[in-house]
């Protein structure tokens, strides 16, 4: 496999516009000719599969949920950035592009994070249009405030419900195409496996969730869209549903899987009660700008937090980082929650959380206007601790939130599978080692709308391929393995449940391949995955036969891909022997505690390409070669 | 999209009910207060009467012009309910009542007694049908004093039956609850309803639909508690003196 | 905590299907109603019986995928909450709990308490839209849209689509959720241009889905997890009157 990124020549802020010249076109009466696959239905999904469809080509788009309107971008908070320098404060498409870069930690490619910040302009426009009611000034223009961190106000926003707002618009957009016959959906419908005829994705295997039937769909290009990985840990703030299955299962068809190891961890979640936890709830960071995160001094501290006086309290984050105090980047601020808890200071169930105290901002502020600010955060907080928040400190923790690696795919955005296109979350293109707040519903949406419907019609323009069909024994032959594992996922009629394996799985992950990292304790998940996996295939019960709706069967096939996939964001993990963005190895940092990056030995994007189930897979570098900016060291001391 | 969907669509459907169901509430109004006449003394009520009767070229198109209002009216509550019920196929176990009020939840059952109670009163007091006013007397013959319809008479002696009454005092109750809700959601229906006066509707709806009962019912409880009596008595001396002669 | 729960038990859309008796126990209040589900069916599963079928996806009340009636109430009664935020904290020790799919022609059951929502989704298809096409639209700030219009165009697009409106509703009736959908777009400057269309499509798709009608008793609006008010519902009837005159003269 040789990985070509193929970027295109000339200077950064051209190289865009260029290809687009560049790149061949399909005649409009051409286009319906062309079938394509979209597997995934949110923000990068439908997107994509309704502007495709206005274009001209036949689209099918395939999603496990009941609705394509459920899709996890549904559950983003916080906004969506966008270079348009509305509120005149020195924003541009440089600026964002040289953000993201450096939130990034100088680890994504220079061509695509500029093309992002270039479109961004465009999403907004196009959001409007469609009818997104973001949040506006009297005058009836946009606004914006400034988010995680970002010196100037370029975040758009709907209320809390940015992601939902977004969705829908995408949804509306990808509706319309249903109903003129233009897309024909699939909802509650999982894809199962890639086909791939002489080096080409030309179809894919799915399983209707309701009838349990197993079919082959033929295309002429096949897109993912099917977000991020973050459920390898198990509890994450992604869905339920969501997994790395689509993803994974085109690995070993030949896609290459770039950086698993980078993975995001948000501080401000609300924490683990107990084993039953089956997800984790993320609230909004905006809560660090007025409370204060403590533990106590002493280990083991039971008593009630307003029994504990100031002088035993610990302020961590504003003992440790004078200068940011509690609004530390998430990286530092969770990975400051995690040593102390560790060290055995952590309040609550478990000990797995750390206070943040609002008490003296209602102090300083009054109660009406920490009210104004976070009702609805401290009101959801209650809901699920039971806990009035303005009475007593909230508890929070990290919690994996996000996944900057993926499949890794070119600057047109397909992967090392020509004909296998792979958008947002999914892919592991824009966004480094880290990602910015407010810039995941931006790349989402800059893939679906604005990258790919150019850069797959070069493809069907200049590859010629001939018609994909599902009599061809390739197809077959998919039918046959996807068949022969759901059978044997019913046949092994072991004694644990699906879920103990995952749990499980993702305790492994958690503690050792988590917010810090170490060559011991990747080792060692390195040997206790494949004993799980082992034990898994031997002693797994799934319940119910196949050919009716049975979410057991579903979630065994998920984790079936978690258990294998964990190995290899372990050995990614073990393999990038530095610190960067979300990921953080314990051996490589300085004194005082801070990243450290290997820009001399690191500055490339592990690929890795799957060698077959008893091989390693097979590690490609993809070189990261920074013309325009600088590499620096970030300091928030 | 032409005006057939009035008929065909659910919308259109609510559309005719609550445009019928505003003209039978001006009825109701304008009713209440031909009939609260009775209490400014027989000769105004009787006058009234007169009125009415002496002009068929106003009367007969208001009658049938009702007709027709009713007509729709029960026409759409049975298509609504009837596409109601086969809704919902298979009920719920359990289905505790949220925000619903009693009113909102048996406005078919309400209305369907009315529309039984409409058809007794038109019999009893309209068409004057001997046999449905439970007191032995003959309506039609009933004149008073400038030989006009004694409308005043009738109303006392129908209304000195206790069982008229109780009956008539029920209707009313039902209309009550039908017009408690169906006032204000009719201005839901039609969507002339805004966050800015939609409370006002609410109390205006719950006000007008007392003071409709309280109106009605005042009739026959005046008439039980001796009012027009001794009217009603000077017409059975004056018989009584006449069979003496 | 410990309960009993009374669990609707369909094995398909064929099957008729039948309420049967569980035991939940060693609950803990601080489980939410889906984990108190996810116990159930793991000691299910170890008795080697199939687990009961239900919705679920981002378990913040945001997704709209969960869907249980839950003793007699959509969500289960706690105001402006998903049944996947619902805690075990709201209930009694020892409490009977009943637990019902939503029930309504338009939504057929598939599984134990899974149903098919696809009416909304073919609501949507027939007008729930701004029929804009990705690429040349203006300026985002080119056509400004005031500051009160575009809230309450919010309040309504805050709709999750989760259909406990058509649950709670005597008559099945899905109002609430085209009322929002209908209203969220007829409200702002771009979607005024298609709005008489839109809402006689989606109201016409609506009534040939089967759903009940609006008899006005704020059963939906009571149980709607964001909060969506009637008033929207009173704001489409004025709109698909207004398409009706417009249409017939």
């Amino acid at each position: 496999m040789k990985l070509d990124a193929k970027i295109p020549p000339g200077p950064l802020a051209q190289k865009w516009e260029k290809h687009k010249f560049d790149m061949k076109l399909v005649n409009p009466a051409n286009k319906r000719k062309f079938d394509v696959i979209v597997v995934g239905s949110g923000l990068a999904g439908a997107s994509a599969a309704a502007t495709m469809a206005e274009l001209g080509y036949k689209v099918k788009c395939f999603c496990f949920q009941d609705s394509p309107r459920r899709a996890h971008s549904i559950a983003a908070q916080g906004g969506i950035n966008a270079a348009k320098n509305y509120q005149n404060d020195g924003d541009s498409v440089y600026r964002l592009f040289y953000d993201t870069i450096k939130g990034g930690d100088f680890r994504a490619r220079e061509a695509n994070v500029y093309r992002l910040a270039q479109v961004s302009v465009n999403i907004i426009d196009q959001c409007v249009a469609q009818g997104v009611p973001f949040a506006r000034e009297y005058g009836g223009l946009l606004t914006n405030r400034s988010f995680g961190g970002a010196q100037v106000s370029r975040t758009f926003y709907a209320r809390g419900q940015t992601g939902q707002q977004l969705l829908l618009g995408a949804y509306q957009a990808l509706s319309r195409q249903i109903g003129n016959g233009n897309v024909k959906m699939y909802p509650r419908t999982e894809m199962l496996d890639v086909v791939v005829i002489d080096g080409h994705a030309k179809g894919i295997i799915v399983r209707d969730l309701v009838t349990g039937e197993i079919s082959a769909h033929a295309g002429d290009a096949v897109v993912l869209a099917t977000g991020g990985y973050g459920n390898v840990f198990y509890l994450s703030t992604n869905a339920k549903g969501c997994n790395v299955t689509a993803t994974w299962r085109a690995y070993k068809k030949g896609a290459a899987f770039a950086n698993p190891c980078y993975t995001q961890i948000h501080p401000t979640c609300i924490p683990v009660s107990g084993e039953h936890q089956s997800k984790l709830t993320l609230m909004s960071e905006s809560l660090r700008n007025d409370g204060r995160v403590w533990v106590p001094k002493k280990k083991g501290d039971t008593r009630p937090p307003d029994q504990i006086p100031e002088e035993e309290r610990d302020y961590f984050l504003e003992r440790k980082y004078p200068s940011f105090g509690n609004l530390a980047p998430r990286d530092i601020s969770s990975r400051a929650a995690k040593e102390v808890c560790d060290e055995g200071r952590g309040v609550g169930p478990g000990g797995l959380g750390v206070y943040l105290d609002f008490k003296e901002a209602i102090k300083r502020l009054g109660l009406e206007t920490v009210k104004e600010r976070y009702a609805n955060l401290f009101d959801m907080y209650e809901k699920i601790t039971g806990e009035n928040a303005y009475e007593t400190p909230m508890r929070i923790y990290p919690a994996v939130h996000y996944t900057m690696g993926g499949t890794w795919v070119d600057y047109n955005l397909m992967s090392s599978v020509p004909g296998l296109f792979v958008l947002g979350e999914a892919n592991f293109s824009d966004h480094g080692a880290n990602r910015l707040g407010a810039s995941a519903l931006m790349q989402g949406l800059a893939d679906g709308y604005f990258i790919l419907p150019y850069t797959i019609g070069n493809y069907f323009a200049s590859e010629k391929q001939p018609k994909s069909d599902v009599n061809h024994p390739e197809f077959k032959l998919a039918l046959d393995n996807v068949k022969a594992l759901t059978k044997r996922l019913l046949s092994i009629n072991g004694k644990r449940t699906v879920s103990s394996f995952h749990r499980e799985l993702g305790k492994i992950m958690w503690e050792k391949c988590g917010m810090a990292r170490t060559a011991a304790s990747l080792k060692e998940a390195l040997t206790r995955i494949p004993e799980l996996r082992a034990e898994f295939w031997k002693n797994v019960k799934v319940t119910g036969e196949n050919a009716s709706l049975n979410q057991e069967l579903e979630a065994a096939g998920r984790v079936a891909d978690f258990l294998e996939f964990a190995e290899l964001l372990c050995l990614d993990a073990l393999t990038r022997e530095e610190s960067c963005g979300g990921h953080f190895r314990v051996e490589h940092q300085f004194p005082d505690g801070e990243a450290k990056r290997d820009d001399e030995h690191f500055a490339f994007v592990s690929a890795w390409e799957y060698q077959g189930p008893s091989k390693p897979p097979l590690l490609h570098k993809e070189p990261l070669v920074y013309e325009e900016v600088h590499m620096s060291t970030r300091s928030y001391k | 999209m032409n005006i057939t969907n009035l008929f065909r669509s659910s919308v259109g459907k609510k559309f005719i009910m609550a445009i019928t169901g505003m003209a039978l509430f001006l009825f109701v109004v304008l009713h209440l207060l031909g009939n609260l006449q009775i209490f400014l003394g027989p000769e105004a009520i009787n006058r009234y009467g007169a009125f009415l009767q002496g002009n068929l070229e106003l009367i007969w198109p208001a009658r049938i012009g009702l007709l027709i209002i009713v007509g729709l009216h029960i026409w759409s509550a049975i298509k609504l309910a009837v596409e109601n019920r086969a809704a919902r196929p298979q009920p719920y176990a359990q289905q505790e009542i949220v925000a619903a009020s009693y009113a909102s939840r048996t406005m078919v059952w309400s209305g369907f007694i009315i529309a039984a109670f409409i058809i007794y009163h038109l019999l009893h007091f309209t068409v004057q049908v001997p046999a449905v006013n439970l007191t032995g007397k003959n309506f039609t013959t009933l004149e008073d004093a400038k030989n006009q319809h004694d409308v005043f008479r009738m109303m006392v002696i129908g209304f000195q039956s206790r069982v008229v009454t109780l009956f008539y005092i029920f209707a009313m109750w039902l209309l009550f609850l039908h017009l408690s809700h169906g006032v204000s959601a009719m201005f839901q229906s039609l969507g002339w309803k805004s966050p800015g006066y939609g409370s006002l509707i609410a109390r205006f709806a719950v006000v007008a639909s007392w003071l409709i009962f309280v109106g009605y019912i005042s009739i026959p409880i005046a008439v039980q508690l001796g009012y027009g009596s001794s009217y009603v008595n000077s017409f059975n001396v004056n018989a009584l003196q006449e069979v003496v002669k | 905590m410990n309960f009993t729960l009374r669990v609707w038990r369909q094995k398909d859309a064929n099957d008729t299907g039948a309420m049967v008796e569980y035991a939940a126990k060693d609950i803990i209040a601080d489980m939410s109603f889906l984990e108190m589900l996810d116990v159930v069916n793991e000691g299910l599963i170890a008795k080697g019986e199939e687990p009961i079928a239900f919705d679920s996806d981002c378990r913040e009340g945001i997704c709209g995928t969960c869907s249980l009636v839950i003793n007699g109430i959509a969500h289960g009664g706690q105001r402006g909450t998903t049944a996947c935020q619902l805690h075990m904290r709201h209930f009694e020790d020892g409490q009977t709990i009943t637990i019902e799919p939503w029930r309504a022609r338009a939504f057929p059951v598939l599984k134990d308490l899974v149903t098919d929502r696809g009416a909304f989704d073919r609501i949507v298809q027939a007008g729930g839209f701004i029929s804009v096409n990705t690429g040349g639209t203006p300026d985002a700030n080119a056509i400004p849209v005031g500051k009160v219009e575009s809230d309450k165009a919010m309040d309504a697009a805050a709709c999750i689509g989760c259909g406990a409106c058509v649950a709670a509703c005597k008559n099945a009736s899905a109002m609430l959720f085209v009322a929002a959908k209908v209203s969220h777009l007829n409200l702002l400057p771009q979607g005024k241009v298609e709005k008489d269309k839109r809402v006689t499509s989606m109201v016409t798709q609506m009534d040939a889905e089967g759903f009940g009608n609006c008899t006005v008793t704020g059963s939906c609006e009571a149980v709607c997890p964001k909060e969506i008010s009637l008033n929207f519902i009173a704001r489409m009837n004025r709109d698909y009157g207004v398409a009706l005159l417009k249409a017939s003269t």
